[in-house]
């Protein structure tokens, strides 16, 4: 049958050519009945999308012209986000397990019944040990709300995903700059004539830097891509430089090499906006070696070089040094800069002494870092726009160096990576290119000085809540989590000696420790979103063992499991309750100035989700927000703050919070329309209309920084006051960079015997090496302890832009685009294999070994090969046919990596991780290939054994839009 | 067979980006979400969730790698939609007057009433961007989003293409190449905009512009050079603290 639509009837009003044979159209359509603007969550991007509404159905999903995330576009995964909402794989209903753990089978049961299953195993834990509570939540974007339960709950253990994704460059930015790269901030994509961009997923901050690039191309600015992968961004860019996997640190040292060499730095900027001129003991057997010599007021002092006399660096009129040596008690201090440029002069650091382990010609070092110097200085930018500095002297303009820098995971991901993103950040800060015109800028509320952070607490009581914020900025040894009889506190082991700065603390640690018992065993494991029995988690396979091992007594070894999630995933399996969260159009969800917010480096913004569409799952109990259910959990518990005077909930729901809770007087989650009157902007008593006021705002608030504070932002006193009326802080903090980043030298003073926390003696040298106050670069771990010689090669993944984790694969649409992935190898393993079109292979790594389908790719770095990431699913997940190419032939590189390095020989577990950070060193794998024959069936191995579908099948065909 | 209008009014028509199109897929989906619930039937996913999943779409990315010797490997995203051709040999050789090319602005679409379904103008379509939908046996392509671009209830700064609106990168542009100075015919123009496959005289009217020269260094190791930009400072003048002291003096 023709289809009926297509209007022969009508006569197009605007035809007034003679009748030619062709039919009339109707070209005005109704679209939608209605328009609901709410916040996007198919990636973490955030963008506002306009949700077309037509017979209570979704029809279309556009961007938000108005919203400052995506102006106007949308990702592919955004347009998809009907197919999501509509996936046949969500779950219906809260869910016990009756079948052994792992097998997918499950029974639907009331809110009630499981609240009282979740109750039942808290309350206990709650009153005699909080601790043996380990809250972990993948999703991490109501981290405010999170952790103040879990922190209400008691427990030390709580974290959301950033230890196994970036925390190196989070932490990294913050010590180094008071905030990083994403969230933190964003390049002047208007003015920049020079954008470098290092190792960046590509599903996000996705749109932004598409919009960015697009500007970049159309302004005639160039792009250099650093990846050892030449697609995506990096296939647009004017110049590839397809670095060898965990080199960035050194390549980006012999920039500065360079810069150094020549002179191209800006003095001015490190002299006002740094540490550069602080003076540094200088003797090796000094207590205090490596320290800021400090007034008695404890100011860092400078050497003054009018009376060649050390001031305290905020004097007014002085003049500091940026060389020379000040002696006092006989002790020599130097500044920061000249350590700093001795160190990097140094023959180690040249381009010929790193060019072969960067894989990086020497000439190419020397170009670039020419080019970086000759945009930023003869290319220098000048807004005639006054200001005022926060020791009161007037600027008559902005003077800008367009050079600007954006790096992700693939820098961070290495257990160098705290170090190599350090030496990113000292790079831009010697161009002077941070929060000027062309560089790169913050966002709301950041700039934040790392001293404003809190830092952790471990302090358990049963019954009571924790003692404070479970996660922050250590500022030295006094500050780790470490317990008196030396065990970590917190059963991921963040804030020790082996992670001393894990600021996010450590998700991928917490299921391997739990399982062994070190440093204690726990009772329930509490996660959302997140999918630690596959993709999530490095040794999957070894991973679902510890989720399904039991102790002699036949009980589970980590003996109950919560898990909420959206969808029927891998994870779900492993659970023996299962709270189903919303789809995201269904829910309320606040993106918070007190957690991750949408603002823009001219503007503070924040922004919500709200029910477009009612949960509606009929015939089955329903699905609750899991912020919401948590809230409900909370008050159940009678947490603090989560229940009134009488013991009867505080909050309703997710949404009763959004609006009505405080974290301090007239500050709540939601910054906008505060107050009575709704006028209220950053602060205010709650307004009983805000989520409304934000809903007839598009769905977001926004609130334009004052030109004069749009740049200089951490020395610019109208940006700080303005901070201050907007409640980001509560008095003005200016601050200055860190170039020289005095805590870790204090963790590096402890391990050489002084103070009184001293590290465990295996763990001493490894402190000393890694906690440089500048930065260093060292081999991957996992590649230095291995033969290089059995294990060449490097094995990588990427999330593709139109795949998000492992959410895309039970999407219609994206699976068509992304339902398999091949081993792109490099041309010359391709040839050296002699592989042929079709081939499979063996890739083996110290742990383990995966048998895949090859495909050549030359625009890859030599020694590599690599896959998209999370489209390999284990049959029966995600309401997928078992013969999905997702769960036949797709797979998981993660079979490769262990969460430990390969044994040294010394009998103790290391962590795959960063030795500061604790971030796990996805991208250190080290791998070796052969040939293989082409297996049974064209299955990937290993072959995780089928997991039950507790929702079914997906139906057999769609025609998505008969309906309208 | 049917006929081609001898001219149209308007030759509307999209350039697309090469060298700023990273590949995203974005105007891949919105566009199959904008038109599987708009003009004519929907566009079907047979075997949705299954083993060899097949949907129609009126617009894809492919991407192609492209190795000269002695130089780097490139990578190029290449979206691929009905190029509204003015000899379009698609309508030319449909058997029932289904595929025709609008005289008022050059759309060339398919009345699927009477679209039986045959297939000859994909087979004749030398781009293969015409899919013939599984569920509904139609032929379905790109319509420029005709519902769109006329549409009095949508604003009127969204009446483009439903690809156009939603690309992130700014690759997509669409206009009138019948006006010189539309800003489609002058960004092509300025560009290089590149008809595809002009050998096979379809006279598409969508125009590629080709992706920039790299600055990639070759193979044979040559360097461009700003190397001299980064001189050593000046040893006589005591290299770099002597610099530094010099430096810092002009403060």
């Amino acid at each position: 049958m023709p289809h009926p639509k297509n209007g022969s009837i009508v006569r197009d009003k605007d035809c007034t050519m003679p009748a030619f044979d062709q039919p009339a159209l109707d070209t005005s359509p109704e679209v939608s009945d209605e328009i609901r603007k709410t916040t996007c969550y198919m990636c973490a991007c955030r963008c506002g999308i306009n949700v077309h509404l037509k017979n209570g159905r979704v029809k279309y999903i556009e961007g938000n012209r108005d919203h400052p995330v995506n102006q106007g576009v949308l990702c592919a995964k955004g347009s998809a986000g009907i197919m999501q909402h509509y996936a046949p794989s969500r779950l219906n209903a809260p869910m016990k397990r009756i079948g052994p753990r792992g097998s997918g089978e499950f029974q639907e049961i009331t809110w009630d019944e499981a609240f009282q299953i979740a109750e039942g195993w808290l309350r206990p834990i709650r009153e005699t040990a909080p601790e043996k509570l380990a809250f972990f939540t993948g999703r991490d974007q109501s981290q405010s709300l999170t952790s103040w339960w879990a922190q209400a709950f008691g427990t030390p253990n709580y974290a959301a995903h950033g230890g196994f994704c970036s925390v190196n460059m989070a932490a990294a930015g913050i010590y180094t700059m008071g905030g990083a790269f994403w969230e933190f901030g964003a390049p002047d994509w208007d003015r920049t004539r020079l954008f470098m961009i290092f190792g960046v997923a590509e599903d996000h901050d996705s749109n932004p830097i598409k919009i960015g690039l697009g500007k970049l191309k159309a302004n005639g600015a160039k792009v250099i891509g650093v990846n050892p992968i030449r697609s995506g961004y990096n296939a647009v860019a004017d110049e590839w430089v397809g670095i060898t996997p965990g080199t960035d640190g050194l390549f980006i040292l012999a920039l500065i090499h360079e810069l150094l060499r020549a002179g191209k730095v800006d003095l001015e900027y490190l002299l006002r906006y740094t540490n550069a001129p602080f003076l540094v003991n200088g003797d090796d057997k000094s207590p205090e070696h490596g320290l800021f010599l400090r007034d008695a007021d404890g100011k860092p002092l400078v050497l003054d070089r009018k009376s060649g006399k050390p001031a305290a660096f905020d004097k007014k009129g002085i003049r500091p040094d940026l060389a020379g040596s000040y002696r006092h008690a006989g002790i020599s201090h130097r500044p920061v800069f000249q350590q700093l440029a001795e160190k990097y002069l140094s023959d180690e650091y040249t381009p010929e002494a790193v060019a072969e382990r960067c894989g990086i010609l020497p000439e190419r070092i020397k170009r670039i870092a020419a080019e970086l110097a000759k945009v930023a200085f003869d290319e220098e930018i000048v807004i005639d726009q006054p200001w005022t500095d926060w020791k009161g002297e007037k600027h008559r303009q902005m003077i800008g160096r367009p050079v600007a820098f954006h790096a992700m995971r693939g820098i961070s991901a290495h257990s160098n990576g705290f170090q190599t993103c350090r030496a990113l950040h000292v790079l831009q800060i010697l161009l002077g290119s941070v929060e000027v015109p062309g560089g790169f800028r913050f966002k709301p509320p950041y700039p934040k000085p790392v001293e404003a952070h809190p830092k952790p607490h471990m302090g358990v009581t049963p019954g009571q809540p924790l003692n404070g914020p479970h996660l922050g900025f250590v500022q030295g040894p006094d500050d780790l989590l470490v317990r008196k009889d030396g065990t970590a506190a917190r059963i991921d082991k963040a804030f020790t000696w082996e992670n001393p700065m894990s600021a996010h603390g450590l998700m991928h640690m917490v299921i391997s420790n739990a399982h062994a018992g070190d440093p204690y065993r726990i009772d329930t494991l509490f996660m959302y979103m997140a999918n630690m029995s596959w993709n999530s988690s490095m040794n999957t396979s070894g991973v679902m063992e510890m989720l399904t091992d039991k102790r002699e007594d036949g009980e589970y070894v980590i003996p109950h499991i919560i898990y909420s999630d959206a969808y029927s995933s891998e994870m779900v399996a492993f659970a023996d309750l299962i709270l189903p969260d919303t789809t995201y159009l269904e829910r309320h969800d606040c993106i918070s100035l007190l957690d991750r917010p949408i603002s823009e480096p001219e503007a503070v913004a924040d922004s919500i989700r709200w029910p477009v569409v009612e949960p509606d799952r009929p015939g089955h109990a329903g699905v609750r927000g899991f912020q919401s259910a948590l809230i409900q959990l909370g008050s159940r518990l009678g947490l603090p703050g989560m229940v009134n005077e009488d013991g009867s909930p505080r909050y309703k729901d997710y949404a009763d919070y959004i609006q009505n809770h405080e974290r301090r007087p007239g500050i709540g989650p939601l910054a906008g329309f505060r107050g009575k009157d709704g006028m209220g902007k950053g602060r205010g008593e709650p307004n009983p209309d805000q989520i409304k006021a934000y809903i007839d705002n598009g769905g977001f608030w926004l609130d334009h920084i004052p030109p004069e504070a749009r740049f200089f932002k951490p020395w610019n006193m109208d940006y700080q006051d303005w901070a201050v009326e907007r409640g980001l802080y509560d008095a003005p903090q200016p601050y200055l960079f860190n170039l020289y980043v005095e805590p870790m030298q204090k963790f590096r003073l402890a391990a050489e015997g002084h103070g009184e926390h001293q590290p465990p003696e295996h763990l001493r040298q490894q402190v000393r090496a890694a906690m440089d106050p500048l930065p260093i670069w060292w081999p991957p771990f996992e590649g230095d302890l291995i033969d290089t010689k059995e294990y060449p090669l490097h094995a990588l993944t990427q999330r593709p832009m139109a795949m998000y984790h492992s959410w895309g694969s039970q999407n219609a649409w994206l699976r068509q685009i992304h339902g398999t992935n091949p081993l792109f190898v490099s041309g010359e393993i391709w040839q050296q294999h002699e592989f042929a079109k079709g081939d499979w292979a063996r890739v083996t790594s110290h742990h383990g070994e995966i048998i895949v389908p090859v495909v050549k790719m030359e625009a890859l770095n030599a020694k590599t090969m690599w896959t998209w990431n999370a489209i390999g699913k284990r049959a029966g997940a995600w309401a997928l046919d078992e013969k999905a190419p997702e769960a036949n032939k797709g797979f998981l590189l993660n079979n490769l990596i262990h969460e430990l390095l390969p044994p040294k020989g010394d009998g103790l577990r290391w962590s795959n991780s960063d030795p500061i950070t604790g971030q796990a060193a996805w991208f250190d794998l080290r791998v070796r290939i052969e040939k293989t024959n082409v297996p049974k069936g064209l299955q990937s191995q290993p072959h995780a054994s089928p997991q039950h579908s507790p929702v079914g099948r997906g139906p057999k065909n769609l025609t998505y839009g008969d309906k309208f | 067979m049917t006929a081609l209008p001898q001219t149209t009014e308007k030759k509307l028509g999209l350039v697309i980006d090469l060298d700023t199109c990273v590949g995203c897929h974005a105007c891949v989906i919105n566009c199959k979400e904008w038109n599987t619930s708009n003009y004519g039937a929907p566009l079907s996913d047979m075997d949705a969730y299954g083993e060899k999943p097949v949907g129609t779409f009126l617009n894809r990315v492919h991407t192609y790698e492209v190795k000269q010797p002695g130089r780097t490997a490139q990578t190029v995203h290449f979206p691929k939609s009905c190029l509204h051709c003015e000899a379009a040999p698609c309508v030319t050789v449909c058997p029932t007057g289904a595929s025709y090319k609008r005289v008022e602005d050059g759309i060339v679409l398919v009345n699927e009433s009477d679209c039986i379904g045959c297939g000859l103008c994909a087979w004749a379509c030398p781009y293969g961007a015409r899919e013939m939908d599984r569920a509904e046996g139609v032929m379905k392509k790109c319509t420029l989003c005709v519902d769109r671009i006329y549409n009095d209830n949508i604003p009127e700064i969204d009446r483009i293409p439903a690809c156009v609106r939603t690309c992130p990168a700014g690759a997509r542009h669409f206009g009138d190449f019948a006006d010189p100075d539309s800003h489609v015919s002058r960004l092509s123009a300025a560009r290089g905009g590149m008809e595809l496959m002009p050998e096979q005289a379809t006279r598409p009217v969508n125009r590629y512009l080709p992706p920039r020269p790299k600055t990639d260094i070759t193979g044979d190791g040559k360097i461009d050079l700003l190397a001299p930009y980064l001189d050593d400072l000046p040893t006589e003048t005591g290299g770099f603290l002597g610099w530094l002291d010099k430096a810092l003096e002009r403060f």
